[in-house]
């Protein structure tokens, strides 16, 4: 039988839904016990939370010093020790697990398989590679699986009826060579846009950051979240974490609008698992129109206006 | 100080990858192949940190079969000053590309090791976290601003809620994210010196000594789902009315 466990992603006050995304993965794995493993130099209420994941067993909530449970170091080797009784260590593929779950995979000595896609079973996932341009079938015959879970393939679940039984534990050793220095975070009123059912995004055809500002009101106007193309980003349009991409954000909202963003290969592989992707582009032959499923070409600065006006 | 950089040979980021009709991997014949361009940022930083005085000796390594030897030589002629070609013929996977690259770092003894956060073909991300834990160094990943302060480093990294700083005592390992720099281009007169600077070559085996690779099977390729052809509309008008049609307005 599979006993799954799972690093839960927390920012202080509430739950990733990266996290709840992994469960959603995990309770495809026919018969599998998920238990939930969460750091916090102040961890009870956080874990309390982690506890109401509806269908997780066990949460083991681990105190660091500090503000060493944003740090892979600061809980890599805890992870990988109470995998012991785990045949599968599952994390959210955001930042957070991506820069800690190889670190337990490697104490594991395991390779890891990242960005699982689709469960098929135990043993077999499925996974995007060249940027979502094939997927490949991967299968392990080893004792544990160590893994990351593509968040936009995976519904979030039932974040608040669970009952888990709460285990506490502790990180002892303490580690100096790296320090947590800051957090620069935009504090956006908007919707979170991992998470949001609505995306605006904007493209190099923005042309500048003061004319990227209508972004910002159209998604107001319909409470959608904003994101960007690398190219905006790149041109300090924006800010980076709005990047929408291969190496930014891989979303799935209901709604993805994007303008002036001609749509390069890195950029659709992450909006593929989008509900309805509409394309608002000057170039009648950008890309992005080959992944829309309503193009509208044309100038997008008389289009905007016009939305916000009749929407 | 030492800075080693480890780069992949991957097929040009500008190339749309098809996969084989009989689903037992892509189509790589004849395609133009490149350095990994998460590894060039990685190497333009370990030159701009040269440059900049504070390390002496830029390495750039490799795994991969001989053919490698053309991105060693790009890199060269970006100015890395001798390369390792740790030859293998057959596919290598994550921790094995670790352990190895592990062997060459406790020869070498750099004060850093920078590399691309993935590599765009397998899009893994992880060899540089699996060579920071086997090493038992500190890691910082995703960095788009790195800043060399002695005996330590202040990473700036991209992550989902913004940019966070950590500080990472050296040695440690660094993984590169798109920001960090824009690379260099080659001029022909480096590209002839790139000639006569030193190449080794080692075979895989003589790097991974003992280790027992727990490696994952891949049973199949396919192309993804495409997504449905989509419609084109004229106006504003019509677009609201298809989303309101959709019920997503």
């Amino acid at each position: 039988m599979s006993k799954i466990l799972i690093l839960a992603q927390h920012d202080g006050n509430a739950i990733n839904q990266g996290t709840s995304k992994a469960v959603t993965a995990a309770k495809q794995i026919d018969g599998a016990s998920i238990d939930l493993i969460i750091f916090s130099d102040d961890v009870n209420t956080i874990a309390a939370e982690a506890a109401k994941l509806e269908g997780v067993a066990t949460v083991h909530a681990v105190t660091t010093s500090n503000e060493n449970w944003k740090l892979a170091a600061g809980v890599a080797p805890k992870i990988a020790e109470l995998a012991t009784g785990y045949t599968h260590v599952f994390g959210p593929s955001t930042t957070f697990g991506k820069d800690v779950m190889p670190c337990v995979a490697a104490l594991l000595g395991q390779n890891q398989i990242s960005d699982i896609m689709q469960v098929i079973d135990a043993n077999t996932f499925k996974r995007p590679i060249y940027a979502g341009n094939a997927v490949i079938t991967v299968t392990s015959n080893h004792d544990k699986i160590v893994a990351t879970i593509r968040t936009a393939s995976f519904k979030t679940g039932d974040m608040n009826s669970g009952s888990a039984a709460i285990e506490n534990h502790s990180v002892d050793t303490v580690q100096s060579d790296t320090k947590f220095v800051e957090l620069q975070s935009g504090n956006s009123e908007r919707p979170d846009l991992q998470t949001a059912s609505k995306v605006i995004s904007g493209g190099r055809g923005l042309g500048s950051e003061e004319n990227f500002e209508i972004m910002y009101k159209l998604a107001d106007k319909i409470g959608a979240a904003t994101g960007a193309s690398r190219a905006a980003v790149d041109a300090g349009y924006c800010p980076n974490e709005m990047q929408v991409g291969q190496t930014g954000k891989i979303i799935a909202p209901d709604l993805y609008m994007s303008f002036g963003i001609s749509g390069a290969i890195q950029h659709l592989t992450g909006i593929k698992d989008a509900g309805t992707i509409v394309a608002i582009n000057k170039d009648a032959d950008a890309p992005i129109y080959e992944v829309a499923d309503v193009g509208l070409a044309g100038d997008l600065f008389k289009i905007v206006p016009e939305l916000m006006e009749k929407l | 100080m030492k800075i080693i950089v480890a780069i992949k040979r991957v097929v040009d980021y500008n190339v749309r990858v098809q996969v084989k009709p009989n689903g037992t991997g892509v189509a790589t014949d004849g395609v133009k192949m490149s350095i990994n361009p998460f590894d060039e940022i990685a190497i333009e930083e370990a030159l701009r940190i040269k440059e900049a005085g504070k390390a002496e000796e830029v390495i750039v390594v490799t795994i991969g079969s001989n053919d490698a030897q053309q991105q060693l030589r790009t890199a060269l002629a970006m100015g890395a000053d001798r390369a390792i070609l740790v030859e293998s013929n057959s596919e290598i996977q994550s921790l094995k590309a670790a352990t190895s690259l592990l062997n060459i770092v406790e020869k070498e003894q750099p004060g850093l090791v920078i590399m691309g956060k993935q590599a765009i073909d397998d899009d893994n991300n992880q060899t540089p976290q699996m060579l920071a834990t086997l090493w038992q160094r500190p890691q910082a990943t995703f960095v788009s601003k790195l800043e060399i302060n002695g005996e330590s480093a202040l990473a700036t990294r991209e992550v989902d809620a913004g940019l966070e700083t950590i500080e990472v005592t050296l040695p440690a390992v660094i993984s590169t994210d798109l920001r960090l720099n824009e690379p260099r281009f080659v001029k022909l007169p480096d590209i002839m010196k790139a000639k006569r600077k030193p190449l080794d070559v080692i075979g895989i085996n003589n790097t991974i000594e003992g280790f027992n690779d727990n490696e994952l099977n891949v049973t199949k390729f396919e192309s993804p789902q495409p997504r449905e052809k989509g419609i084109m509309v004229e106006s504003v008008d019509e677009l609201i009315a298809v989303l309101k049609e959709k019920g997503l307005v």
